[in-house]
Order: C-alpha cells, then structure tokens, then sequence
C-alpha cells in the first residue's frame, strides 16, 4: 500500500472516531506527538509525587497519612501505565527516562512549585488534580486506543484524589484561626499556578493545532480553563475561601466566569527551568536514579545467574 | 503489674514498631531505585501504617483514659515509645532498607502466626489480618536480599556492609520482661523463645542463598522494652510529630 493510502485509511478511522491501535499504521508526526505528550505526562506523574512526598512523614495524623501516601502510590502507578502506553510507540523507558534526566521532554510545570504547608497538600489535591481531571475526562475519548485506556482507568482514581483534597481544605476552613489562614495562603499560592496547567491561550499554542486535527486532543485550553474556573469557584465559596482573583466576575450571558490573565511570564520562566524547584524537582529524580542504577545492575545479574543455572 | 497494664505495653510494642518502620519505609516513596520497587516499598509501608493505625486505636482503649491512636502515635515523646531498635534505623542505601525489612517481615511472620492464637480475640484478629499481608512482605523482601547477596559485586558488598550494621539489634526483637511473662500466664502474649528458632532458620536459609554471613561480632544491642532507644528516633518523632504539636488546638 502506498503512502497516500495508509494517510486516507488513517484518516478514515479518526473521522469515524475509531482508535489507532499499536500496530496500526499511523503518520510519524503524530506517533512523534504522541510520544512527547504521553511521556510529559508519564514524567507528570512521577516527579508529581515529590512535591505530595514531601508531606507524608509529616501528615499530621494516621488517616491522613495513609491517604496521602496511598495517593503519591496511585501517581506513581499512573506513570506506570502511562509509560508501557508510551512503550507501545516503540520507545523505551530507559529512552524516555533519558530524556526526562536531560531536560529534553518536560513535565507539568505546577509540581516546580514548592509545598510549604499541610494545607498545600489539599490545594494540591483539590486544584491541581481537579484541573487535571478536566484534561483526562477528555483524553479519555482521545484517538490513541492505548493512551484513551490509560486514561479510564486513571481519571476513576483522580476524582477520588480531588476528593481527599477538598477534604482537607473543608476540615482546614473549619478550624482554627491558623488553620484557615494556612487554608487561604494555599489558594493563594496555587490558584494561578493551576490556571496555568492548561497551557497557553489557544491563540499562542504551537502544538495545539494538529493534536486537535489528529482527534489526540478534543477541547482547546482556553475552553478547558474556562470550564475549571466555573467548576471550581463555588467550591471555593462554599468553604468560605477567596479566590485570589480581582476580575473574577459572573457572566450572565456566557453562563461562566470572566476571570483575570495568569502571569504568562512567569509560566514562560518556569517553563524554561527557573520556577522555584525545578532544579530540586529533576535533582530528586536523577539522584534516585542514579542511586538506584548498581540495584538494578544486581537484578538484572541476578537473573542472569538463574537462568545459566536453569540451562546448566 | 495488671493485665491491662500489661497489655496496654504490649500493644505500644507492637504498634510503635510498625508505625516507625512505616515511616522509614515512606521516605523511600518517590525516591526508589526503579519504579515498581518505589510502589512496592510505599505498600508495605501502607500495610504497617494500617497496622500500626489498629493497634494503637486499640491500645487506647485498652489504657480507658480516653487517648485515640492519633494522640499515642503524635503525643508521647521518645522515653515513651516502644518501638524495636532495628525499625528506626536510617534508610541507608536499598541493601540497608531491604536488609531491615527482611529481618522484621520475618520476626513478623513467625509472630503474628503464633499470635493469632491470643485469648485476646482482638489481638488474634489484627493478627489474623496482618499475617496475609506479612506473607506477601516477607516473600518480598527476602528474594530482594538473595537477589542483592548474589548480584553483583557491588550488592553483595553492600549487603555485607548492612549485615555488620543492623545484625546488632536484632537480639532484642527476643527479648522478654515482666509484661510478656503477666501476658503469657493468660494466654494473650505468646513466648518469644519459641519464635526465635523459627526466625534463626529463615534467616539462615535465605541468607544461605544470598550467599551472605552473619558477622563475627554477634554483641547485641538492646533498650526498646525500656523506651531508651539510638539517637534517630529523636528526629523521627520531630517530623513526624511537628505539625499537630505546634498546632495543638487544632483538628486535622
């Protein structure tokens, strides 16, 4: 079969909403787009549970510590799938790890940020996974079978995430003085680092254009953005919590909120390696790994052994 | 000493050494030398921390003076916990870790099978529990120390270089007082001395196989049954106990 007929079937099947399969021919540069999407996400879940990590001696009682550190499991579980589906691509983790270590590909910019109390750990949970749910309820319908699987199974797992994270922020609001200041100071800190999760307006994202195309992505940031804004102020309001936000203001007739620019500079600068951890944040991974490489080396050795003597 | 007393301590015994063991063990997570080892080690630390969680929300009411298994676990200070020595010994390098966890998962094991056997009916339930989960952490780690042992160079190395570092506190793991002889009289605790052949052949035989020794120097270290523990559980108890001590009105 020619080029241009493996194009018109590949084309056929996204535009009656079929999956590609693995083993389905597909355009380089959409397995190229999936491959940096998947493993940025992939990478996402990894190094985002440093900054949860960094509470779980810490949580301040059994409960919460049993939840918290049952949650950074699920993130790091997620990265497991998320990886074989990369894998399905034909690249390897030790490839795609590679490129993380490297700064090659990226990952969520929002875990560059630091967690300075308990009350980010619910800020976490309740912004940064509800803002990542509304990205993963899409994926779920992506155009990539693997990828689309992964993410069903992953989003039953967030929504209980957003969950536990609100339930922080509810008891915090509800408690002391100190408590409900730490409470507030969270929002405050994370409110537009998470708005900037969704990306860049739709009318300066360079990648936006084919993922949309290639059926890979099926909501634009700026729609994604807005639904969150909607979502997530009542919830605020409800636990007597003030979004940091001057323009925030109902629209009657969009049925939405208008609401405030994020600091586009800034996100450019974290983006770019300067945010406040990102040399913590990759540190933490390469140290790991690299610590991590001679009990590696020992199994793989191990099993070597075995097998000799197996054919022995 | 009274039965409840007694009991009271025992049950601190038990469930200060999962709890510590558990916090060790989540250091690791996100830090592990490869991914699925990172998510095996924070769900055994799970497992200790629900452990841990039971037992102490036991020992409260067990003490009737109204303490929740939150305020034994954030509000007794070193002098009050009771933890075995070996469970708060430092991370070290994964040889260390894996080494640690292997010689508790089958000090567990052994205990917790004879201990489902407690006139108490619900120490033999938490028993009954933990035993399931204890299987799967000591099948766990000690093919991780067979596999470190008999690996390369550099494992087996380290692994001899954590023998000589813990080796020492497992002695006390044995050790009795007045509080297991009141318990045992009534059927609730069981006798240490029948569970250290069983630990003193499945260390051997693993150890065997991960082609390792146990040093020379067989001097044993001992103070948890008194609450004096090694300097790190001072630190331990900072971290873990900073957030609800300097909030004390606070709930969470």
């Amino acid at each position: 079969m020619d080029i241009k007929q493996l194009e018109t079937n590949f084309d056929a099947k996204l535009s009656k909403n079929e999956n590609i399969e693995p083993k389905d021919w597909m355009p380089d540069n959409y397995r190229k787009h999936l491959i940096r999407q998947i493993s940025q996400h992939a990478h996402s879940e990894i190094v985002g549970m440093l900054p949860e990590g960094n509470w779980i001696t810490r949580a301040p009682s059994l409960r919460a510590k049993m939840i918290l550190l049952a949650k950074v499991q699920d993130e790091g579980g997620h990265g497991l799938y998320l990886y074989t589906a990369s894998e399905s691509l034909n690249i390897s983790r030790d490839d795609l790890l590679e490129q993380l270590h490297t700064g090659k590909a990226k990952y969520s910019s929002i875990f560059n940020y630091p967690t300075l109390t308990w009350a980010d750990i619910g800020a976490i949970g309740w912004l940064v996974d509800g803002a990542a749910i509304m990205n993963q309820v899409m994926l779920q319908r992506t155009s990539y079978g693997p990828y689309a699987r992964a993410m069903v199974r992953i989003c039953k797992e967030e929504s209980f995430h957003q969950r536990q994270g609100y339930e922080i922020m509810c008891k915090l609001s509800v408690g002391t003085k100190e408590q409900k200041e730490m409470a507030q100071d969270a929002l405050n800190r994370f409110w537009w680092p998470t708005l900037m999760m969704f990306g860049p307006p739709d009318a300066e994202s360079s990648n936006s254009e084919n993922a949309i195309k290639w059926k890979i992505k099926r909501e634009s940031n700026d729609q994604l953005r807005q639904r969150f804004v909607n979502q997530t102020v009542p919830q605020a309001e409800l636990i007597g919590l003030t979004i940091p936000d001057k323009n925030l203001k109902w629209n009657e007739a969009k049925n939405g909120y208008d609401f405030g620019e994020p600091d586009w500079t800034e996100f450019n600068n974290v983006i770019h390696g300067n945010g406040p951890c990102n040399k913590e944040r990759l540190g933490a991974r390469i140290k790991a790994h690299e610590q991590g490489r001679w009990v590696r080396e020992a199994a793989m050795a191990f099993a070597e052994k075995k097998k000799e003597r197996v054919a022995a | 000493m009274t039965t409840k007393e007694a009991l009271f301590k025992y049950l601190l015994r038990l469930g200060d050494t999962s709890m510590i063991l558990a916090q060790r063990n989540a250091e690791w997570c996100g830090h592990g030398p490869f991914l699925e080892e990172d998510l095996a080690l924070t769900n055994i630390s799970l497992d200790l921390l629900g452990q841990a969680n039971s037992i102490l929300q036991y020992a409260g009411q067990v003490e009737g003076k109204g303490r929740t298994e939150d305020d034994l676990a954030f509000h007794r200070t070193e002098r009050e916990y009771y933890n075995h020595l070996i469970a708060e010994q430092a991370n070290g390098d994964y040889a260390k870790t894996i080494l640690r966890q292997f010689f508790c998962d089958a000090f567990d094991f052994y205990f917790y099978s004879e201990l489902v056997k407690s006139k108490d009916e619900m120490l033999a339930a938490i028993s009954a529990k933990s035993i399931k989960e204890i299987t799967y952490h000591l099948r766990h780690s000690s093919s991780w120390v067979e596999r470190l042992g008999n690996g390369t160079d550099e494992s087996h190395s380290r692994m001899e270089k954590a023998m000589d570092e813990l080796w020492r506190f497992t002695g006390e793991m044995f050790e009795m007082n007045e509080v297991d002889s009141v318990l045992i009289k009534e059927g609730i605790a069981i006798d240490l001395n029948a569970v250290r052949p069983k630990w003193e052949n499945k260390v051997k035989e693993v150890l065997e196989k991960a082609t390792l020794k146990i040093p020379a120097n067989t001097f044993m270290q001992r103070g948890s049954r008194d609450a004096k523990h090694t300097e790190h559980l001072g630190f331990i108890l900072s971290e873990m106990q900073s957030l609800p001590r300097s909030l004390p009105d606070a709930k969470w």
